[in-house]
């Protein structure tokens, strides 16, 4: 009997050869290809008057210098807005190279091809570009005020607005026994993937073909985006994203100005072109996130139970919005979390900076929309006197109202619509693991010993694995070796492992066999991308579908070879066996032989199937009307709207009372996300997102000074956790599976991040008795706090 | 503005690479993480940072772990280097921190794998047997963005447990 590899902690398939050097990143690829540098702009809202490029010129090994003159038809247009909506008013894209006027510190200006990164970057260093600086609008306040305006178009320095209003919030909030205020600040902070964002591309001139290589979270997405700029017809670009070091969101938006650029000048020059992005270039010109001011007003009665709630936002967009609204309106809609308000309103204003674009970072508008309702939560509780729990748990959705419908529109256009969790079972399973009971007496003790602690909660839903769609191609070869083949990317998700453990299982064969290739437009040319926790739904779910397919298809040849019914045949390890009659069998590899009826006998398993050619029959076709051959099939999994993993973070934190600094002494989550595929993966998953969220809540912010520099663009200044700063993450699931899908599994991905600021600014706020209202906070924020309330408390 | 730069002068650095001696000629400036990756076409190293703050880019130099975005190659000139590679340079041939890191989960990306597995390689040689402090002390000097680190911390215990049972491999590196 094989063993079931559907939610075994099945050790990672791709973990050999990335560690003893085996990986292939980007820049591990094209020795021989020219290298790019970027002159980029040091102002943040500037008009370029002339650019001198004599000089550079003479820089031995220097190729080619473009700028946007030099850029041809749609090459030199602006970049595509790749998610339109109505309520984007004043959508603004760049372009690959700035067409007379920068609108952030960092936006490329001029390419330098030269033989090596050296020599190009020798030569962008003599590159002068003369400019006429225009006031710079940083920061949300002075955006809002817009007494300058990033782009003229756009008035008050609104890109977007939009309204959604479930029941008649003025209403409820008139009637309501109690109503509260809540002015809000969360920072930006950005994805900062080990490996940053690279290209490289080979243009092949005797065949006229382009292949892309490219750090992206979408192979399929870059490829169409590039054959469109590029003029060519999409059958003569592939794309492939190789290993990928980390993506976290960065890498889902496309194309970045370099992806076309590179290409293009690939086709140009005729000769391979790279370029590497080095890690200044990723803090000043890869987007950043979750910068927003929040004002909440709730209304609710005496026991805390939510009757109006009504969230007024502002967004920061960064210079352009080339990926729309996604963002906010998932801060919108994913604020409720697991609760029901009585009445709810949402209002946001998306907003122009002079700084760094603005697209989803993992959790992406969720970590916001958490932090709004769970302070939200604490700040009810603290008002009425109640434990915090309890508050939560008399607003929660129970089980029982599931599938729940909030009468929203959630950011995939769909009905926000919650299909299953079980959150009072969640809360429950939290309170133990982390000891809620049980706290008021450590704190205590820990008050009589001079200490400060303080318990904090947070609680999510997170909208996963959204559409259109994802495929599954499944091929197997008469060696028995099974290629799969899905088009989304991996950054680290370990596909190649869950993929291999659904087919293994779908088609009975042993995950050895399984080959699982990723972002590869030559092997699946239709496939979204890796994004909003889509990857294990999505082309989990696809895959499995095409095993069933493949299987279907094995089971005929093999059914009409040994003249049974097909209904009494099971696959086992490769075998096709006769139920109950297990001498009565044949490889798999035997069937993919037969499936394919060629003149030509190539190994030996083809010389096994000769025995099983049946009886020629003159009046057939070699292959039936009906069948194609190969054994191999494909199928794609398109659901009617996103599944709803959900989870429950607890921490315990101590703040030393002379110092402030913050140390979290414990760390608890509770983990939703439907059926587990691998429990290892799923655990690393949620280890990884809450250290981002700790970084996200204490450490990481974009230190923009007034004029539009990042100050802290570098990992000396940018507070990246390391070991010493993350805590032990204690962990504990639930599992309830998703109706929707097949497996009945919900995405993984974000869920970690997402209530992590929430939870520390909730523990902060009970070690020191004040309100939390901005985020990240650091240590000498903290103390301020400590000094602004004493002066207060002194009035 | 600087002098024109004319054509590079190139030296000739002869150097140890996972004890195998290696000849390569460059210019002054070239970092060591370059000519690993790019002359020497051993990509395992990898550049996260080029300042000398992520670590993906370690290696370990006459047995010490170093930056190599923060050595020039010239300066290898004599030297015995030890990369990623040459802790265990195929499936077959895993030292035992890279088994360690795959039994416990200890990679998702894998991109600044290679860093700590020759950070700990040289921890665990002179510290055999560390708490799970000193092992979380230990890679406080590498930057990881996708695990948080805690199954790292397991593969150090593990892969100092892994290297107990099997002593030549973890002193080869050393050597």
């Amino acid at each position: 009997m094989s063993t079931r590899q559907f939610g075994a902690p099945v050790q990672r398939r791709e973990d050999p050869r990335l560690v003893t050097g085996g990986g292939r990143y980007l820049d591990d690829l094209g020795h021989t290809a020219y290298e790019v540098a970027f002159v980029r702009s040091p102002h943040a809202h500037a008009r370029i008057i002339d650019i001198d490029l004599s000089d550079a010129w003479e820089v031995e090994g220097v190729q080619a210098i473009y700028l946007h003159e030099d850029l041809p038809d749609r090459v030199g247009e602006s970049l595509p807005l790749l998610i339109p909506h109505p309520a984007l008013i004043a959508p603004r894209v760049g372009y690959a190279l700035a067409k007379d006027e920068v609108n952030h510190v960092g936006e490329a200006i001029a390419m330098v091809v030269a033989t090596n990164r050296y020599l190009a970057e020798d030569a962008a260093a003599r590159i002068t570009v003369t400019f006429s600086s225009l006031p710079s609008v940083v920061g949300l306040e002075n955006s809002r005020a817009a007494t300058h305006l990033v782009h003229e178009e756009a008035a008050g320095n609104i890109s977007a607005h939009l309204l959604q209003e479930v029941g008649n919030v003025t209403a409820a909030m008139a009637k309501a026994p109690n109503r509260l205020t809540l002015d809000l600040t969360i920072e930006r902070s950005a994805c900062m993937p080990m490996e940053g964002k690279g290209v490289y591309a080979v243009w092949d001139s005797d065949d006229e073909r382009l292949r892309i290589y490219s750090s992206t979270q979408t192979s399929t997405g870059v490829r169409a985006a590039v054959a469109a700029k590029l003029g060519l017809p999409l059958a003569k670009v592939e794309c492939i994203a190789p290993d990928v070091g980390g993506g976290f969101g960065v890498k889902i938006m496309h194309p970045w100005p370099e992806e076309v650029l590179i290409p293009w000048a690939a086709r140009t020059l005729g000769h391979p072109v790279k370029w590497t992005e080095d890690r200044r270039e990723h803090f000043i010109s890869s987007s950043h996130e979750r910068g927003q001011l929040q004002e909440v007003e709730v209304g609710f009665d005496d026991d805390g139970r939510v009757l109006a709630l009504d969230v007024r936002f502002w967004h920061d967009n960064g210079a352009y919005t080339p990926y729309g609204i996604i963002v906010p309106i998932i801060t919108a809609t994913q604020l409720l979390g697991p609760y029901k308000p009585g009445a709810y309103r949402v209002e946001f204003w998306s907003l122009y900076t002079n700084t760094v674009l603005v697209t989803p970072y993992r959790g992406a508008g969720r970590p916001q929309g958490c932090y709004a309702m769970e302070r939200t939560m604490d700040a009810i509780a603290a008002h009425l006197g109640l434990d915090r729990a309890e508050v939560r748990s008399r607003n929660f959705i129970l089980p029982e109202e599931m599938p729940y419908d909030h009468g929203l529109m959630f950011q995939d256009g769909r009905p926000l619509k919650y299909d299953s969790g079980d959150f009072p079972a969640s809360l429950a399973k939290l309170k133990a693991l982390v000891g809620w009971d049980d706290f008021a007496a450590y704190k205590e003790q820990a008050t009589r010993e001079g200490r400060r602690v303080g318990l904090g909660i947070g609680c999510y839903v997170e909208g996963t694995g959204v559409g259109p769609y994802e495929g599954g191609h499944i091929q197997v070869e008469t060696s028995g070796r099974v290629n799969v083949a899905t088009g989304l990317t991996t950054q680290g998700q370990g596909h190649q492992t869950i993929l291999a453990q659904i087919v293994a299982d779908e088609l009975g064969v042993p995950i050895d066999s399984v080959h699982v290739t990723t972002g590869d437009t030559r092997r699946m040319a239709y496939a979204v991308g890796t994004f909003a926790s889509r990857g294990a739904v999505m082309s989990g779910n696809a895959v499995a579908l095409a095993a069933r397919v493949v299987r279907a298809k094995a089971l005929r040849i093999a059914a009409e070879a040994l003249e049974v019914s097909a209904e009494d045949l099971e696959i086992e390890d490769g075998i096709i066996r006769v139920k109950g009659a297990p001498d009565t069998a044949l490889a798999l590899a035997t069937v993919a032989v037969l499936s394919n009826p060629l003149r030509y006998a190539f190994d030996e398993s083809a010389r096994a199937a000769t025995q099983f050619a049946g009886t020629f029959d003159p009046d057939k076709p070699p292959i039936a009307d009906d069948e194609e051959p190969g054994l191999e099939g494909q199928d794609f999994y398109s659901p009617t709207q996103a599944t709803f993993a959900n989870g429950m973070h607890a921490a315990i934190v101590e703040t030393d009372p002379v110092t402030a600094e913050i140390r979290i002494l414990r760390y608890c989550v509770i983990h939703d996300c439907g059926i587990m595929v691998n429990p290892m993966i799923v655990e690393g998953q949620v280890h990884g997102g809450v250290a981002q969220g700790v970084g996200g809540a204490l450490y990481e912010r974009m230190a923009y000074d007034e004029s539009g520099q990042l100050m802290n663009a570098s990992f000396m200044d940018f507070l990246m956790p390391y070991a010493s700063e993350v805590p032990h993450i204690e962990t504990d699931h639930l599992e309830t599976p998703s109706p929707l899908n097949p497996l009945g599994i919900k995405g993984a991905g974000e869920a970690g991040t997402i209530p992590v600021t929430a939870v520390i600014a909730s523990a902060i706020e009970d070690a020191e008795g004040f309100p939390i209202r901005s985020m990240p906070i650091s240590p000498t924020q903290l103390w301020e706090l400590r000094q602004q309330h004493a002066r207060e408390d002194a009035r | 503005m600087t002098a024109l730069p004319g054509t590079e002068q190139l030296h000739d650095v002869t150097l140890t690479v996972n004890g195998v001696q290696r000849q390569i000629t460059v210019p002054a400036r070239r970092l060591l993480s370059d000519a690993l990756r790019h002359d020497l076409q051993l990509t395992g190293t990898h550049v996260g940072c080029e300042h000398g703050v992520c670590g993906s880019c370690t290696v370990l130099v006459d047995g010490q772990p170093m930056r190599s975005c923060l050595m020039f190659a010239v300066s290898a000139q004599g030297h015995a280097i030890t990369t990623v590679e040459g802790c265990g340079d195929s499936p077959e041939r895993m030292g035992p921190v890279q088994r360690a890191f795959i039994e416990c989960h200890g990679l998702q990306c894998g991109f600044c794998t290679p860093g700590f597995i020759t950070t700990i390689t040289a921890y665990l040689a002179e510290n055999p047997a560390p708490t799970e402090e000193q092992a979380r002390e230990a890679i406080s000097g590498n930057l990881c963005r996708c695990t948080g680190y805690q199954n790292i911390v397991k593969a150090v215990m593990r892969a100092a447990e892994l290297a107990a049972e099997a002593p030549t491999a973890a002193s080869e590196v050393s050597a």
